[in-house]
């Protein structure tokens, strides 16, 4: 049995808009999936049907095998959902916001106070427990929907980009939390603008666009089909122009540093080889862009606009 | 249970008893949620309603006289009781709902394994907490000012509590189809407030003209002051089997009008 399992999902806006244009999905138990995409490209649709915010237009969609259309409550049991936008009562205290949403899924209250202190120690929110929930950090915040998300213990955890507008430091304690979370057997589907974050948690990736599933595949197998990296190489003393290197593309960029485009079919050492001769002395080397944003823009910005179908940018 | 706390096997289903729970604490919430806000909730109408026992009960009222064969202040006790108990029951489930809407986490409930009836029937609880509650602050005060006497004690009950839920519902529909807050306030004032003053408050229809009555007669709230006050004087100006069939059919229709907004996710889900 799946986690999830979309099929053929459409959504068209009132406004005409078709958000989703028949989307087919599959996420297994314990894994961690992301799913990416442009703005306004269907992901934030696509969970809001699963946890029955929004209104589809027709297809299914499936929580742990309970169909949301026969089976809701189920459904909903299995789910939790972290949206993108703050949506707790602001006014509340985040104990009583932890203690109600625990009731609303029909946990006792003396449960759901003992689930409130583990959630609330887990996500280091404990000392702010009779805070008024809108004096909390713009981080704590977004702990605090996760501890939400998570009160009922679900099997299935959705985070809509959980770690938006927060410091590199939360969001590495944040990552290391939902890596242990995984471990632990729940099964996280992640959408996220930073794709370091997806490419270093995930196992899975769909890339969604235009309402159209157009990649999903092992995080491995996605990146393997990058077809060519840009490498970005510091000389120790500047250089007046791009050295020329027969077969690759090369340019001077505006801070000194040389872009090095390499495919598959070649390799560094000559490079390296090809520099020295030229007495060249690299000190240092990176990657331009992270694997997975670098094939992300290409997927995205290759699409083919009269058929929506991916330009052939990457290998197959 | 594993090292973070998850219970990692069972699926969470809903469990026996669960829907209670999650009433309970929707009920729970709407309680704290008038307690917190006192200031809003239960202060404005006991002021009110006292300045309506000091200038119509004592001072006009004095010059009135007799009205239903009591004292001018013991007719309108019944009346004006009512008035609170509807625009608090009213006022508390629009405010709440629309609130939660504007500010999203009605999303809280939305997610959760709650059908749908039972997100109406805790609102609706609510908004009869609050409805009670200041009914009963209402009623503290008249004390203070002349005698209540309740002849039939099933009537006051039974239309008060008709009464709350109706406007609860009515609060419901107000929020859900919302957009600001000047909606949720367009109906207490333009709509509500009238039809409460135009129904039997602090007058009998008998004193008025035919045609009067007769457009009194198509106002629902008349039915509601009419019914209650009938527990407490044993007088009414409308037939009260009437009024309690007109009052049940409404809520049992406002209900099921409720819970079909909410499953089309009218105002709620896009």
């Amino acid at each position: 049995m799946q986690a999830l399992s979309l099929r053929k999902l459409t959504k068209t806006y009132r406004n005409g808009v078709q958000a989703l244009k028949g989307i087919d999905l599959d996420v297994g138990q314990g894994d961690f999936f992301a799913l990416l995409g442009p703005n306004g490209a269907g992901k934030t649709t696509a969970i809001g049907i699963i946890a029955s915010l929004v209104n589809k237009t027709s297809g299914q969609a499936l929580v742990f095998g309970h169909d949301t259309d026969t089976d809701l409550e189920a459904a909903k049991a299995c789910l939790g959902l972290v949206p993108q936008e703050i949506n707790f009562n602001q006014f509340e205290k985040v104990s009583t916001i932890l203690v109600n949403q625990a009731g609303f899924y029909g946990i006792p209250r003396r449960v759901a106070k003992e689930r409130m202190e583990l959630w609330l120690h887990r996500l280091q929110l404990w000392d702010k427990r009779d805070a008024v929930s809108r004096s909390l950090s713009g981080g704590m915040k977004r702990r605090l929907m996760i501890a939400r998300a998570l009160i009922h213990e679900p099997r299935l955890l959705i985070l809509d980009e959980p770690t938006a507008g927060v410091d590199i430091e939360v969001r590495r304690s944040m990552w290391e939390f939902l890596r242990q979370l995984n471990e632990d057997g729940t099964t996280i589907i992640l959408t996220t603008h930073y794709l370091e974050e997806a490419e270093s948690l995930c196992r899975h990736i769909a890339i969604i666009d235009e309402g159209r599933i157009i990649e999903n595949d092992r995080m491995a197998t996605v990146l393997r089909k990058l077809h060519s990296e840009v490498f970005v190489l510091n000389p120790r003393q500047p250089v007046a122009a791009a050295p020329v290197l027969p077969g690759y593309a090369v340019k001077l960029a505006d801070d000194g540093s040389i872009e090095v485009e390499v495919t598959k079919a070649q390799n560094l050492n000559e490079i390296f080889a090809a520099l020295s001769a030229r007495g060249i002395e690299v000190v240092s080397m990176r990657n331009k862009a992270n694997r997975l944003e670098e094939l992300f823009m290409r997927l995205v910005e290759g699409r083919d606009a009269e058929t929506g179908l991916p330009k052939p940018a990457v290998s197959a | 249970m594993n090292r973070s706390g998850i219970l990692t096997d069972a699926a969470p289903p809903p469990r026996d008893g669960h829907r209670w729970v999650g009433f309970r604490t929707i009920v729970i919430r709407e309680f704290s949620r008038i307690v917190r806000i006192w200031g809003q909730t239960l202060v404005p109408p006991a002021i009110t309603a006292t300045l309506y026992f000091v200038i119509f009960g004592s001072l006009i009222g004095r010059r009135i006289g007799e009205m239903g064969g009591v004292s001018y202040m013991q007719y309108i006790a019944p009346g004006l009781i009512m008035m609170s108990v509807i625009t608090n029951s009213y006022g508390n489930v629009v405010s709440s709902f629309f609130g939660a809407k504007f500010g999203r986490h009605i999303e809280e409930l939305l997610v959760a394994p709650l059908p749908n009836w039972l997100i109406v029937s805790g609102y609706v609880a609510g908004g009869l907490v609050r409805g009670l509650l200041v009914g009963l602050v209402v009623t503290l005060i008249a004390l203070f000012f002349t005698r209540l006497h309740v002849e039939h004690l099933f009537a006051v009950l039974a239309a008060v509590l008709l009464t709350a839920v109706i406007f609860s519902l009515l609060g419901f529909v107000n929020a859900v189809f919302a957009k600001n807050f000047d909606q949720i306030s367009f109906v207490p004032t333009f709509i509500l407030t009238p039809m409460t003053y135009l129904g039997g408050v602090f007058y009998s229809i008998a004193m008025l003209p035919d045609w009067a009555q007769s457009l009194s007669r198509a106002n629902p709230i008349l039915y509601m002051v009419n019914a209650f006050r009938y527990g407490f004087l044993g007088h009414s100006d409308v037939n009260l089997g009437l009024s309690f069939a007109l009052m049940a059919v409404t809520a049992a229709a406002l209900f099921g009008s409720c819970v079909w907004l909410l499953e089309k996710g009218i105002g709620t889900r896009e």
